[in-house]
């Protein structure tokens, strides 16, 4: 049938019913200035003035690419081999949606499956979901879980966790009547000096989260602090800073984590304007039945032949309501695939060498700063790849100063932590030159000269 | 037939006096209508439950369902051995499979829910 847009006669027909003259009277009660208001909108353009405006404006964008990136805070510049683009663009995986007869969708799922187990090996957890939105949704997921489990209404968030993790959990605890605790970081005496977050934790928490590599870039001894969660019954929210480290750092599963979560974007996906991203997420099996998304297991068919089903699927939205354990709707599918495919193609001596990489090149950064006059890197413990360095000058001033010379310089910690206007947290990668390296080193030497 | 030393709610629960504390459970009807139990979710020990609120969840392989307590009161006691064999809830839906037991506020309240015949005759209007 085609479409018959609503005819003159019908509208007149209408109108009458309910007893107005014309449409105008039917919007009588709004004010006139804003009905029809004149749009200040510029002349229609051809299509080819079109691509070329359009083209100037992305020609604005600085691609990490054209620049030496010295910035992670969360999203890190790692290597991608070629094939996790080519298939995460191919067609079949690029344009499917969310499939709402799961099992018809066996490649889906085996691949939802297959990133679950390389997610559990990588992280040595009992078990993982199909991954959530992002990093920061998986730490507040992680602790509505825990707060279900322990039935507690205490929370403890060592101020070194990602402030945006933070920022999500709180909004999540928000009207809940939860009590949120934030440890305090600062600077003394040229070290970061950190409000102990042992002695924060009490037999009121329902957990304690902490995370490693931390915001800072620091690698810190954590058994004190799993000691005292496990002494008291709280449980310990594990965030893993770049999930990358892990080619090289004991694991949350080697520190006795109850629940870890991590931003997956370090596992070969692109840093497009930091997102979107995708959510990891993990537990020990006694957890289980609180973890909350979309769960893949393994079976066999009629026939014997393994397949793929969406298991313990009475605890989501669609069955239990208001009742889910979450209402997280879905996964990021196609960019869990994506880190399936880097770390299938990368494997543990692939990881491992990326890893130690980006330390090598983080440990010449910090060597050559330490080097400069008016910076000090101040991390508290060793690092991965990402140091905390203070500035002769505020970062915002830095880091406008260092764009000038074609580099991103870093996280200005300023935004986030009153007190540390003067620090930046730089970072390298596997991707970082010796020579953008030097860039970054005689920036700052000029920068920190002119003051 | 249901046992006749309980009584029964119109949300297929059963519960049952043991001295001063009201044991309780679901049917046998309701088990095998929500098939295969894997999960059951339970208050606290010292936790209050209201009579024809929600106290927990309990979930099949299909399915997730409120349970409603027959009385208000609060928790004496709760089954742990579900925990690890949630499966007795199908087994012995009126012994080994109780999910809580409370100390009723009023004891008395337990008497004006259906007794088995009328729970019987419920079950198989329905």
């Amino acid at each position: 049938m085609a479409f018959v847009p609503l005819t003159a006669d019908e509208r007149q027909a209408m109108l009458e019913q309910i007893g107005v003259g014309s449409v105008a009277d039917l919007f009588a009660d709004i004010p006139a200035s804003v009905r029809f208001p004149q749009l200040d909108v510029p002349p229609p353009l051809t299509e080819i003035q079109t691509v070329a405006k359009m083209s100037a404006l992305a020609a604005k964008n600085q691609p990490v690419g054209q620049l030496a990136c010295f910035v992670g805070a969360g999203y890190y510049n790692h290597y991608s081999p070629s094939v996790v683009s080519h298939l995460m663009g191919r067609s079949e995986f690029y344009t499917s949606y969310t499939p709402y007869q799961p099992e018809v969708s066996q490649g889906t799922l085996q691949y939802s499956f297959e990133f679950q187990s390389l997610v559990c090996d990588l992280f040595e957890m009992d078990v993982a979901n199909s991954s959530v939105y992002d990093g920061a949704s998986g730490a507040a997921e992680a602790v509505l879980m825990a707060l279900r489990i322990s039935r507690r209404d205490r929370v403890v968030l060592d101020g070194s966790v990602h402030p945006e993790h933070r920022a999500v959990v709180a909004a999540y605890l928000d009207g809940r009547g939860i009590e949120v605790v934030t440890t305090n970081v600062g600077i003394k005496d040229g070290k970061l000096n950190r409000q102990s977050v042992v002695e924060q934790i009490d037999g009121e928490t329902a957990c304690v989260v902490i995370q490693q590599p931390d915001f800072f870039g620091t690698i810190r001894d954590l058994a004190a602090i799993v000691a005292k969660a496990r002494e008291v019954g709280a449980l310990v929210v594990y965030v893993v800073g770049d999930p990358v480290s892990l080619g090289l750092l004991k694991t949350p599963g080697g520190w006795d984590a109850d629940i870890a979560i991590g931003e997956g974007q370090g596992l070969g996906l692109p840093l497009q304007y930091g997102g979107p991203g995708v959510g990891i997420m993990t537990c020990k099996t006694a957890h289980l039945r609180q973890l909350p998304g979309r769960i893949v297991g393994q079976t066999t068919d009629h026939d014997g032949r393994r397949g793929f089903v969406l298991t313990l699927q009475a605890r989501e939205q669609h069955i239990r309501r208001e009742k889910a354990t979450s209402n997280i709707c879905t996964s990021q599918t196609l960019l869990a695939l994506g880190a399936t495919i880097y770390l299938a193609a990368m494997g543990p001596a692939g990881l491992k060498q990326a890893a130690g990489l980006s330390h090598k090149q983080t440990r010449a950064v910090a060597d050559q700063i330490r080097r400069v006059d008016g910076y000090r890197v101040v991390n508290d413990g060793p690092f991965f790849d990402e140091i905390t360095v203070t500035c002769p000058a505020d970062g915002d001033t830095m880091r406008h100063e260092l764009a000038k010379r074609g580099i991103i310089g870093g996280y200005a910690l300023g935004r986030e932590y009153p007190g540390l206007e003067n620090a930046l947290v730089l970072c390298a990668t596997e991707m970082t030159t010796s020579e953008e390296i030097d860039r970054l080193v005689s920036g700052l030497r000029e920068i920190g000269g002119a003051r | 037939m249901d046992p006749t030393d309980r009584r029964y709610t119109e949300e297929h629960e059963w519960v049952k006096m043991d001295g001063d504390v009201a044991v309780v459970g679901i049917t046998s009807f309701a088990q095998d209508q929500l098939g295969d139990v894997v999960y059951v979710e339970l208050p606290k020990v010292g936790d209050r439950v209201e009579a024809m609120k929600s106290f927990g969840v309990i979930e099949s392989v299909k399915t997730a369902s409120d349970l409603y307590a027959p009385v208000s009161g609060v928790v004496e006691a709760v089954n742990g051995s579900l925990t690890g064999s949630p499966e007795t809830v199908n087994d012995a839906p009126y012994e080994g499979g109780w999910l809580i037991k409370v100390k009723p506020d009023n004891p008395a309240d337990i008497d004006t829910l259906m007794t088995a015949q009328q729970y019987g005759e419920q079950v198989a209007g329905s």
